[in-house]
Formats: C-alpha cells, structure tokens, sequence
C-alpha cells in the first residue's frame, strides 16, 4: 500500500510544467546591472516625477548597506544582483494600446494559453484583468464598469500620474523601504503593478484580478501592488501567476500592500504558480516577497489566502497589522513543495488594537526532496486587550526524503489575550486509505481525495475561479468521485 | 566582550589553582573549553537559542568564585531537615559547587552503585569518567557550557552498573550559601549503564539574600533498557541567576522522564538537549514555571530522534505573575529515516497581569514520512465560565482563582512517578500560589 500514494507523487513529480512556453516579443530591456544610474533610467523610462525617484533613490542606499536574510530554512544560493536586468518592457506604441486590435497578437496568444479571458469571456466570468506583462501593464480591462463606481484599478505607473497623491499617501506606508533586503530592492526598481483605491462605501461589484507573468531571460520581475480600501468598502482581489519554463533561476522580490480602512474589508487571493525547477532542481523562479496588510481602521477585515505550488525557492510571509479596534484578519494557506522546492512560508499576525482577531490556517504538503515550512508570529501588544488568535498548521509527507517544519512564534505582552497554536505532522493515514479502498475507491483517487480534503479549509475560501485552478494545482484528479 | 573578559582574566590568572582543587579527567578538557569560550562569547540575543535571555548582562556583574575551595562552615544536614515526607531519600549535598561528603547518615545504595563527589569519582575511576565526562556537553556550541567546563572543580556523579536497579530515590540538595555576591559552577555526570534504573531528585536552595549565578552542566548517559527520571526543583530567591545545560543520551528501548519544576526563582535558563539515539527510546519531558514579580523563565528544548521508533512527549505550563517573563522554546528534529517516530509537544500559559509577558516557540523539523508529531500552544487566562460557576456555588472568587490555577499545573505535577513526591508538590505548589512558599516548617532555611 505504501508504494500507491508514492506512485501518485511520482506521476506528479513527473509532470512537466505545462505553462512552460516564451511568447516571442520584442521587449525593451536596459543593460543588466544595478547602480544609481539605472534607478534613474527606470524613473525615466517610466516618466516618474522627483519624489518618487528619491524615493526609489533613498531604498536603494539603504538596499545598500543590508545584507540579505539567511534566518529562513532555505538554501539559497548566492544571487548576483549586478547580472540581473531591471528593467524590460514589452515594445507599444507610444501612446499605449486603445484597443484590442492594437494589442500585441502575440501577446493575446500568451494570455488565451494562460486562460485569462481578455476578451469577450470577460464580460461573462465578470473578472477584471490588469494584465502585466513582465513589467509594465499592457492592457486594463473593464476600467469603465468600475471607474462608474469611482473605483481606480490601474497600474501603478498610471496611478502615479494620474492619483499622484494617494499613491504619494500610501506608497510604503505599510511596507516601508527599510522594511528588509528584499523590501529595499523592490522599493528601488520596482517596475508596475496594480494599485486598488476602493472609495468610501463602494463594494466592488467584481472581482480583480491580475495575472502575472515572468517573460523575458534573466530579468527579475519586481511587482508592486497598492491596495486601499477606504470606509465600509470591500474588495476581493486576485493574483495568480504562472511563468515561463526558464532554465537560469529567476528572482521575483514582490511588495503588496493593504491598506483598510473603517469597516472596510479587502480579500486578497493568490494561486502562485512560478516556474518550480525541473525533477534534478534546475532552474526555477525564486519567490522572495513581503505582502502585508494593516488593518487601520475600527472593524476593518483583511483575509489572505494563497495556493503556492510553485517557485524554487518561495520565501513569503502574508502578514497583517490589526491596529483598528475590532478588526479580524485571516491568513489561509496551502503550500505545496515537489523535487527539490524549498517553501518558508507563513504570516505574522501584529495585534495592536483592542479586540482584535486572527485566523491562521496552514496547510503544508510536501514531496520529493522539498523542503516546506511554516514561519509565523503573533504578536500581542501591551494594549491590544482581548485579542484572540487561533492558529492551526498542519504539514502532510509524501515521500521519505521530503521536510516539512514548523517554527511558530507567540510574543504576548496582554493578559486577556487568548491565543492558541495548534500543530500537526503526519503522513496519510492508513486507516483512511483503509476505509477509501475498502469502499471501492482506488488507492490512487483516495490519496487525491484525502489531499484534497486535507486542503478544502483553504481551497474554500478561494473565490471560485481560483478554487478550481487550485484545485487542478494540487495535481490531484477526483474524477467526479466528489461532489 | 566586557562581560567575557572577566572570566577570560579569571582564568589566565587562576588557571593553577582552578586545576590543583579538582581531578586530572575534569582538568583536561579546561584548555580547549577556554579557547572555546573565547571565541564564542556570550551568545547575543540575536542568536536564536538566546532570544529571550541576556546571557552577557547576566554575567557582567561582579561575582565572588571560591576556587581555592576554602571550607565552608555549615552542617548541610543540620540545615536542610525539610525531607520529603513518607518518602525515605538518599540525600546527599552540594555547597555552592563542592560536594559536601562530611556526613551522609541517610545514604543507603546497592552494591556498584557509586553516588558522591565528581571529583573523588573521577580521581578513583578515571577511565570511567574519562570515557563520559564532556562527552555530550560541547564546549564549541555553548559559552555557557565552555565556561562551566573551564571553571568547574566538582560535582556530583550517580553511576548505576550493569542491571542494578536503585529502588530508593536519590536526592541532591543543591545549596547557595555566600556572604558575598557569588558565582557557583556545579556539574553532574550521571551514568546508567544497560537495564539499570534510578530515581534522583535534585532540587536548588539559596540560604542568603545575596545574588547568586549558578551555571550547572548535566550529562547523562543512559543505557539501553534503562530507566532514569529526573526530578529539578528550583526554589531559590529573586537574586538568583541560574543557567543549566542537561543533556541527555539515550541508548534502545530506554526511558527517561525529565521534570523541571522553578516554583520561586530569580532569572533561570535551562536548556535540555535529548538524544533519542536507540530504537524504541522514550523521553517524557515536564515543565512547570510558576514567577511572580520581576522572575524570569526561559526553557530552551531541543529534541533529536535520531532513528526509528523513538517516542518524544513534551509538556509545559507556565503561570505568570505581576512583571514575570516566561519563555519556552521547544525544537523537535527527526532526522531522514527516523520512521515511526512519536512525538508530542505541549506548552499551555496563563497570564495573569497586563506586565506579564510570554514568548513560546514549539518547533517542529522533520526529515521522515512516517511520523506524528504535533505540537499545541496556547496561552490564555482562567476560563471565566469555570469561575463563574464555582463562584455561583458559594467558592470566593480568590479561592476559586487558586483552585483553577493549582488545576492547571496539576496535570504536569501528575506525571511525576514519585507519590510522595506528588503530594510534597501538590502541597508546596498551593503555598506558592497562596505567597505562603516561605513559610514551611521545620527547615532552619525558611526561618
């Protein structure tokens, strides 16, 4: 029996990566190399006005004088950050795109092979996409349904000349460039990405989403996501990437940052499906992003949720603030590591407020030779009375020669605080492959659905286009075996 | 490197007469520990092992040590009458580091069983001691440990043959005695060759009101099928530091229960380290920390299931009080083909005050498939339905309080495989709770 649930891994640690593919377009790619000059060339590139350029200016400096971060459980090798080229953009006309037809076709292929429907399917799924393309958002779809609603969902370039003064306000606001090593960098040459601005008492009527997409060799990607959610507002947000098959390692040093305001509520999604390496661990995108939220107004919610199945090294750390009174936040995680993936992941949940709450969810599931571990802290504050957090992290192994570790921190400095860490290590059970295959359930649909049931906490609380790709990203077939 | 040097000094300097009062087998590891010590230094907090425990500011202040051994005037039995009662002990003491063999009226052992001095043990049989003493305890990995190897000049041994089982518990009473604010570097060498069994309780005193530094390495070897449970109890004062290394081996299908209990204590950071090196090795570890006022606790453990079938159990409480800060780390590794490995880890903490604060880290690091590990957390108050039905059924509100905390530290006083023991705990545990800890009778300490 031992040998079944091992046949399964194998298939699936066989299993190309399907999303492997270049999309041959010319793209705009400056020397590699990282010095002052170039930080300068990117902000001009871009057309970015002075402060943001000494902003980009003063993370570098300080990028400079930090040293990157060796507490993780992972084995990095060392990064040459002066190879690396910061900055590429897809070639477009000089005004941009208007419509479809002036987009890039070879670029419409790479998304139709995604499954990212651009066109008329959007109206349908009622998905809003602002695609990024390596780094500089190439089309922004349904802009006019939510601008209706006052609703700016753009890149971040875009914001910067048409919002100025928000994206001002709350640039670094939550992830200060003096955050980490990779903040800093991030801080420095961040390319594009999305900023979210929610007005007050606006429920979005749909759900964002963004994809997005590593495409051209040896260029880091460095996305930069605002979102602000202002006064009794909601938003669900999604991101989901999947890259091309690469054979040198890429670095992508994301920053995400939340912003919630009084009973405003945002959700934030992620399916992380970055090129992995291949079975001998070549290759392979390497995921080092800082995400964070802060729960700034009184009964705000923020809910995090991310399927990671991808990325040769994922170093992540979905994290909230709780500063409003009352405020909740959730962090829902299912991590998936095959061959030779390392994965240390996990959330920091800061309580500050009174009466805040936190949910910690997280599912590890390792095979091959991964390494996966959960890394979080919560951190109850002098004056956050009545916080409660319950937090559960359970790790499932497939395979003999796979790791899975847990290292929970818990920092209380409040009486009232109630706070419970819960963890668990096994591998799939006998007893329930017993009782599957005793019903008639072949070994292999029951380890799939054992899996799966294992992670449903998580998958369910993905909108429901997510689900089924997450689904489909734990690599394990029901066959209509489930409902 | 202020705090480091001190000793550094103190060593160049006495390094003869440091030497001339202790054996050769405890003299020869000295050199390397020294060089070990010098170039580690206290670790900062930001190693991982010390995050909650400023090592260096604790070893800054100025200590008296006694390294020429000079005679201590005090009867330890004379002092120490507060024996467990119905439970008849070997009692054998130690004064600040020395072992006080002037009298030992209530030490009975079987035959081959050697309990008494380290430094007699390792004079008398030096292959023996040899073969064990600094084995487990690497000086390269621990100041702390360096700097106890460096300094130590005796101890207390237990070594149990061959299959000798030791029905009568052994009881160590460790006791801080100093005019003058004092640093006292103990060792404990314990050895339980195949099949033998043996009880010891250990429990450390501080007589006088001055500041105390204790730092103690404990290394015990325990044999295959062997039975060995240790009982610390720490039940000093507010200007007590104490610092202690156990570490433990263990050969197939042993049995170790570790109990560190720190019922009144100043700053204390034990760290235990257990090598599950045999198949079918079972350790149960259990923790209970009960500080008030400005008390500090800080468990470091570390769990190593080296192969299959090894069985882990942890267990800790803590109950803080007023400004106490209390601290459990708990690492378990099972290492690649250590299948079928159990293991189990608990740490529960109440908080009472706002100025209380708690930091716990269980870890888990697993390289095998085939296991169930777990570990749980939680740190809270009493639970307020329990209060309010006790308080509904006539128990004043303070009563009912003590009554749920004395319940919450129960379940780790439960385990202990000593009755008498049990119900000493039960008892001083109540006093403690109560601030009547001072006050038990017929020992000439407490007066």
């Amino acid at each position: 029996m031992q040998d079944e649930p091992n046949k399964l891994v194998k298939e699936l640690a066989a299993e190309k990566y399907k999303y492997g593919f270049t999309t041959d377009v010319h793209t705009d790619i400056i020397e590699r190399g990282l010095n002052e000059e170039v930080i300068r060339l990117i902000s001009e590139k871009k057309g970015e006005p002075d402060w943001l350029l000494e902003f980009r200016l003063n993370a570098f400096r300080h990028w400079q004088t930090m040293e990157m971060p060796r507490w993780a459980h992972l084995d990095i090798p060392e990064i040459d950050y002066q190879a690396i080229s910061y900055y590429a953009a897809p070639k477009t006309r000089k005004d941009g795109p208007k419509s479809m037809d002036e987009v890039d076709p070879e670029l419409i292929k790479t998304f139709n092979k995604l499954g990212i429907p651009l066109e008329e399917q959007m109206a349908l799924s009622g998905v809003a996409v602002d695609a990024v393309m390596d780094s500089v958002s190439v089309k922004t779809t349904y802009k006019d349904a939510l601008i209706e609603k006052g609703i700016i969902f753009c890149s971040i370039s875009e914001a910067v000349r048409e919002h100025p003064d928000l994206v001002k306000k709350y640039l670094g606001s939550v992830v200060p460039y003096r955050d980490n090593f990779f903040a800093a960098l991030n801080s420095a040459v961040f390319s594009d990405g999305s900023f979210v601005y929610i007005p007050k008492g606006v429920r979005c009527p749909m759900e964002l989403s963004t994809y997005f997409r590593i495409n051209a060799a040896n260029t880091g990607q460095f996305e930069r996501t605002l979102i602000v959610a202002d006064d009794d507002s909601y938003v669900s947000y999604l991101e989901g990437c999947t890259a091309p098959m690469r054979d040198e390692n890429q670095l992508h040093a994301a920053i995400v940052e939340i912003v919630v305001m009084d009973r405003a509520e945002v959700k934030y999604s992620t399916v992380q499906n970055w090129y992995p390496g291949d079975a001998e661990g070549k290759g392979g995108v390497y995921n080092f992003v800082t995400k964070r939220g802060n729960c700034k107004g009184v009964d705000s919610k923020l809910s995090w949720t991310q399927v990671e199945t991808g990325s040769a090294i994922t170093w992540k750390y979905p994290s909230c603030i709780l500063t409003g009174d009352n405020s909740q936040a959730e962090f829902y995680s299912v991590a998936v590591t095959n061959n030779f993936q390392q994965a240390d992941t996990g959330t920091k949940m800061i309580h500050l407020g009174r009466n805040t709450r936190s949910t910690i969810i997280s599912k590890g599931i390792s095979a091959g030779r991964s390494q996966n571990s959960y890394r979080g802290l919560v951190r109850v504050a002098a004056k956050a009375d009545g916080a409660r957090n319950y937090s559960q992290c359970d790790s499932l192994l497939l395979g003999d020669k796979c790791g899975a570790h847990t290292f929970p921190y818990m920092d209380i400095h409040n009486e009232t605080a109630v706070v419970e860490h819960e963890a668990t290590t096994s591998k799939i059970s006998e007893d329930q492959l017993f009782y599957c295959t005793q019903r008639g359930i072949p070994t292999e649909d029951a380890v799939g659905l054992i899996v799966n049931g294992y992670a449903k906490e998580v998958i369910n609380k993905l909108p429901m286009e997510f689900a089924v790709e997450a689904q489909k990203l734990l690599a394990v077939s029901l066959e209509g075996s489930v409902g | 490197m202020k705090a480091e040097q001190q000793y550094i000094d103190l060593y160049t300097q006495c390094e003869a007469m440091i030497a001339r009062h202790s054996s050769e087998v405890m003299n020869k590891p000295r050199a390397k520990a020294f060089a070990d010590f010098r170039s580690l230094g206290f670790p900062t907090r930001k190693v991982e092992k010390y995050k909650y425990t400023d090592v260096a500011k604790l070893f800054e202040p100025d200590y008296g040590l006694n390294l020429n051994r000079l005679d201590i005037p005090v009867d330890s039995s004379e002092v120490f009458k507060c024996d467990v009662p119905n439970m008849s002990t070997s009692l054998y003491f130690m004064l600040n580091d020395g072992f006080d063999s002037r009298d030992l009226p209530k030490a009975t052992l079987p035959a081959g069983v050697w309990a008494g001095s380290l430094k007699e043990f390792s004079t008398l049989h030096p292959e023996l001691a040899e073969a064990h003493y600094g084995r487990l305890a690497d000086t390269a990995r621990d100041a702390v440990t360096a700097l106890n190897t460096m300094l130590a000049q005796d101890g207390f041994v237990l070594y149990v043959p061959k299959g000798v089982v030791v029905e009568r518990p052994i009881q160590l009473v460790n006791m801080l005695r100093s005019n003058v604010d004092f640093m006292v570097n103990r060792r404990v060498l314990i050895i339980l060759e195949e099949g033998a069994q043996a009880r010891l309780l250990a429990c450390d005193h501080a007589m006088d009101r001055v500041k105390f530094l204790a730092t103690q390495v404990v290394e015990v070897f325990v044999g295959e099928n062997a039975v060995f449970d240790f009982y610390e109890l720490e039940e000093t004062h507010n200007n007590t530091v104490r610092f202690s290394n156990l570490y433990v081996h263990q050969a197939a299908g042993s049995n170790v229960l570790l109990n560190g209990m720190t019922l009144h204590n100043g700053i204390t950071r034990n760290t235990t380290e257990v090598a599950l090196d045999g198949r079918g090795a079972e350790v149960k570890m259990l923790g209970m920390a009960i500080g008030d006022k400005q008390q500090q606790v800080d468990n470091n453990t570390f769990i190593d299931h080296r192969v299959s079938d090894c069985t882990s159990t942890e267990l800790y409480k803590y109950v803080l009080d007023d400004s106490a800060v209390g601290a459990f780390a708990g690492k378990v590794l099972v290492r690649e083909g250590a299948q079928r490995t159990s293991s189990q880890q608990t740490n529960r903490n109440l908080c009472a005050t706002r100025e209380a604060r708690m930091y716990t880290q269980p870890q888990l690091e697993i390289y095998a498939d085939d296991v169930k590990c777990s570990h749980g957390a939680t740190v809270g108050q009493l639970d307020d339905n329990a209060l309010f039905y006790m308080r509904q059924r006539g128990i004043a509100e303070r009563e009912a309080r003590l009554l749920l905390m004395f319940a919450f530290v129960n379940e780790v006083i439960d385990e202990i495989r000593l009755d008498a023991l049990k119900d000493r705990l039960h008892l001083l545990v109540e006093k403690r709770f109560r601030g009547e800890l001072n006050k038990c009778q017929g020992c000439a300490m407490c007066k």
